[in-house]
């Protein structure tokens, strides 16, 4: 985002546009509706809520069971003629903003499901609009972080405060061909240390070096 | 293993054994069907394991197989019936197995097969107004996509 | 005459209840909803906070898959196997492998059924781990959910090295192995293993002493012996109830016969026993693990050409094996070409849902989450 520094008295202003700002909270805090109808959804339970992958260092950890509260439907796993119906409700009912990440190939194209099948879907598109798309079957957890990370840039690039229902044309985000699980692995440790330090690590080792202070954890000077 | 199977089906016309080797296959007609399911039951087949359809256009029937098993001798034994493919009507075994009811409405699902004296006939997959039986060989539906087809 | 047919709509009666004089409703209970574990929906006739019948309706995910099987080769159709009950792939592949191998006469050696017993374990502890997670969860506790998944993951890692997929391995193929074992394998397995142990024993202190879970479990959903086998439930539901029907032990496949163990079995069959059946399940197979890993013979992993067609002859084929949910069996009928003529599942979810309908009528609302949670459901497997 466009960001300035005011020059003058104080010296500590952060001049951008609201507009920004919101896109980047926004993009920062997704709540995803727990919402999973075959193998995709264990995997998006490794990736979401258990402790190795931890999608809360990139800010959507906050699951719901409830559409109204969410703003992030993935949908993980094969979705049928019967689902179609409730799975457009479950859209409708959720708030704009609102996006869609499609995981797996049931989703894109029906995956395994796609022929002599009288009732797999092929794509969930024919239901409900898809923003980003994450192949794999089922995608592994790093797979559908690059989805979110992917989604985040986008919410972050939209200027969606006018027109939020406005729609981009969908992406997929893929991990390139090729990769290694080391690549992967590397690659988020970085990222995770490059967001985790500023946020956590600098902080922590100040409180630890220094006892009194009061900082990042409240509460923490005061117990002593 | 006993042979008491063959004594079982000696004072039974047109029940014959098949050739398959495991689990043992019994061809029964259709008015011997219950019962026999319950003399089975009464020899200790306690288990109705699973029940499923065969669809086979060029013979004009349908065969109905039950896989019973006992947990006592461990035994397995597959019974089959023969229906003709319009119209097929079987008795539900609900009374002895209460599971049945539950198979049942499965293979009325997918092949269409009624079950007399069963309590909850629906589909038990697709929706209640779903057209046609779609394991059976004959199912036609413009939905469904095949290789190399448009 | 024709038998009557029903629809849904014929269902949706509520009378007043007998003495009380209140009104029975309808509650949905999916088909989104977190304790239905996907896209089960459950529609339940109250009256106040008391259950009185419970009606399970299917379908949100009927793939067809037995259609689709009808047009697949037989090696395809392992893979769809795996898609089935994702959590016990590997055993879903292996039955499928059994009933193709038994049809066209396939012999396999003792390294291919020893690396097959020691994967089935493997992966019963796996699903297990997610199943107390999801079941601690499922109570209200998310503790359980981290533990059970921080073990579940290091399990997950071990077999996408050998394997190649961390979820719907598909390993067992007709004829042998996909792969051979990775060359970390054995170390990795021996360092899990007896890390594992200590956390049984946690898991232990940690859920099942607690009084909370006790009073949620004990004497909540209880099922006879007799009842469960009119229903069809098997595996651990089945156990839980006393009848000590477990095919490693009965029927014995793989390298079973040579393994010594215990079939864990309950005394009432309510929630508690199905979660102590599980819990010593997992300390069984920790304890069949060790043994196997140590005991891998060395020899050839795959038998046939994998590209070669497999042909098998007519008849009607059915094989059965226990995976971590009860009995999955597969009726393979064929008319001699390289596709089947009709593949049936099965499923042990499927008969073990119709427990339910049994269990909750007379149960308070709140208990049917841990009934469900009890019995363990995939629901992807019941519709297939």
């Amino acid at each position: 985002m466009a960001v300035g520094h005011a020059e003058g008295p104080g010296q500590n202003l952060l001049l951008t546009r609201l507009e920004d700002v919101i896109s980047w909270a926004r993009s920062n805090s997704l709540w995803p509706l727990t919402f999973g109808t075959s193998c995709c959804a264990i995997e998006m339970m490794m990736a979401s809520g258990a402790s190795h992958h931890d999608l809360a260092r990139f800010g959507a950890e906050v699951t719901r069971p409830s559409p109204r509260q969410a703003d992030l439907l993935i949908v993980a796993g094969t979705i049928v003629k019967r689902m179609a119906q409730p799975l457009r409700t479950l859209y409708e009912q959720m708030p704009e903003p609102r996006y869609v990440i499609a995981t797996g190939a049931c989703v894109i194209s029906g995956g395994p499901f796609i022929y002599h099948s009288y009732s797999s879907l092929r794509g969930v598109d024919d239901v409900i609009p898809v923003d980003v798309y994450v192949p794999g079957c089922p995608p592994r957890p790093e797979g559908l972080f690059y989805g979110i990370l992917t989604l985040q840039r986008m919410i972050r690039e939209r200027a969606g405060l006018k027109h939020p229902e406005e729609r981009r044309a969908p992406v997929t985000a893929a991990l390139p061909e090729g990769i290694t699980k080391q690549e992967i692995q590397a690659e988020m440790l970085e990222l995770f240390e490059a967001q985790g330090r500023r946020n956590v690590h600098e902080e922590y080792r100040r409180t630890v070096s220094d006892p009194g202070a009061k900082g990042a954890y409240p509460g923490r000077g005061e117990r002593g | 293993m006993s042979d008491w199977l063959e004594d079982f089906i000696a004072g039974k016309e047109g029940a014959e054994l098949l050739a398959d080797d495991r689990p043992r296959s019994l061809l029964l007609p259709l008015p011997a069907l219950i019962g026999s399911m319950q003399a089975l039951k009464a020899q200790g087949f306690d288990m109705l394991n699973d029940h499923m359809a065969v669809d086979n256009p060029e013979g004009e029937h349908i065969r109905l197989l039950w896989l019973l098993c006992s947990t006592e001798s461990g035994e397995l034994l597959r019974v089959c019936c023969d229906l003709p493919r319009q119209q097929p009507v079987a008795p539900s075994l609900n009374a002895l197995w209460p599971v049945a009811e539950w198979q049942e409405r499965e293979v009325y699902d997918l092949f269409g097969v009624l079950y007399s004296g069963h309590p909850d006939l629906r589909r038990l997959f697709l929706e209640d107004d779903w057209e046609g039986w779609p394991l059976r060989k004959d199912y036609e539906d413009s939905f469904i996509l095949e290789p190399g087809k448009p | 005459m024709t038998p009557k047919t029903l629809t849904l709509q014929d269902l949706l009666r509520t009378d007043f209840a007998p003495g009380g004089g209140t009104q029975e409703y309808f509650v949905n209970m999916g088909p989104q909803h977190p304790a239905t574990h996907g896209v089960l929906r459950l529609l339940l006739k109250l009256d106040g906070e008391t259950l009185r019948q419970v009606i399970p309706v299917l379908g949100y995910i009927h793939r067809g898959i037995e259609k689709i099987c009808e047009h697949q080769t037989y090696r395809q159709i392992v893979h769809l196997s795996d898609r089935l009950d994702y959590l016990s792939a590997l055993a879903n592949n292996w039955c499928v492998t059994r009933v193709v191998e038994r049809a066209a006469g396939i012999e396999t050696n003792e390294r291919i059924e020893t690396i097959r017993t020691l994967m089935a374990e493997l992966e019963r502890l796996q699903s297990h781990t997610l199943w107390w997670g999801v079941f601690g969860m499922d109570l209200g506790a998310f503790t359980p959910f981290l533990h059970g998944f921080r073990d579940r993951e290091e399990l997950t890692q071990i077999f996408e090295d050998t394997i190649g997929a961390r979820l719907t391995m598909n390993y067992i193929q007709p004829g042998g192995l996909l792969h051979d074992l990775h060359k970390d394998f054995a170390p990795r397995v021996r360092a899990w293993l007896k890390d594992f142990g200590t956390k049984v024993d946690e898991y232990d202190r940690m859920l099942s002493g607690n009084l909370i879970a006790q009073k949620r479990l004990v004497d909540i959903g209880a099922l006879s012996g007799d009842e469960a086998l009119g229903l069809g439930a098997t595996g651990p539901v089945l156990r839980a109830s006393g009848v000590p029907w477990d095919l490693r032990r009965v029927r014995p496949y793989g390298v079973y016969d040579q393994l010594d163990f215990v079939v864990p079995v309950g005394e009432k069959g309510d929630c508690w026993d199905r979660y102590w059946v599980r819990i010593e399940e997992m300390r069984q197979s920790l304890a069949l693990c060790e043994t196997l890993i140590e005991n891998i013979p060395e020899g050839k992993t795959m038998l046939v050409k994998p590209a070669a067609k497999i042909r098998l002859p007519e008849g009607t084929f059915y094989e059965e094996l226990e995976t971590p949910r009860g009995i999955f069996g597969v009726h393979l009928h064929s008319r001699g070409k390289d596709m089947p003529w009709r593949f049936h599942f099965r499923s042990p979810n499927l008969h073990n849902l119709w427990c339910i309908t049994k269990i909750a009528p007379g149960a308070r609302v709140a208990d049917i989450v841990a009934m469900l949670a009890g019995l363990d459901l995939i629901v992807p497997d019941m519709d297939r």
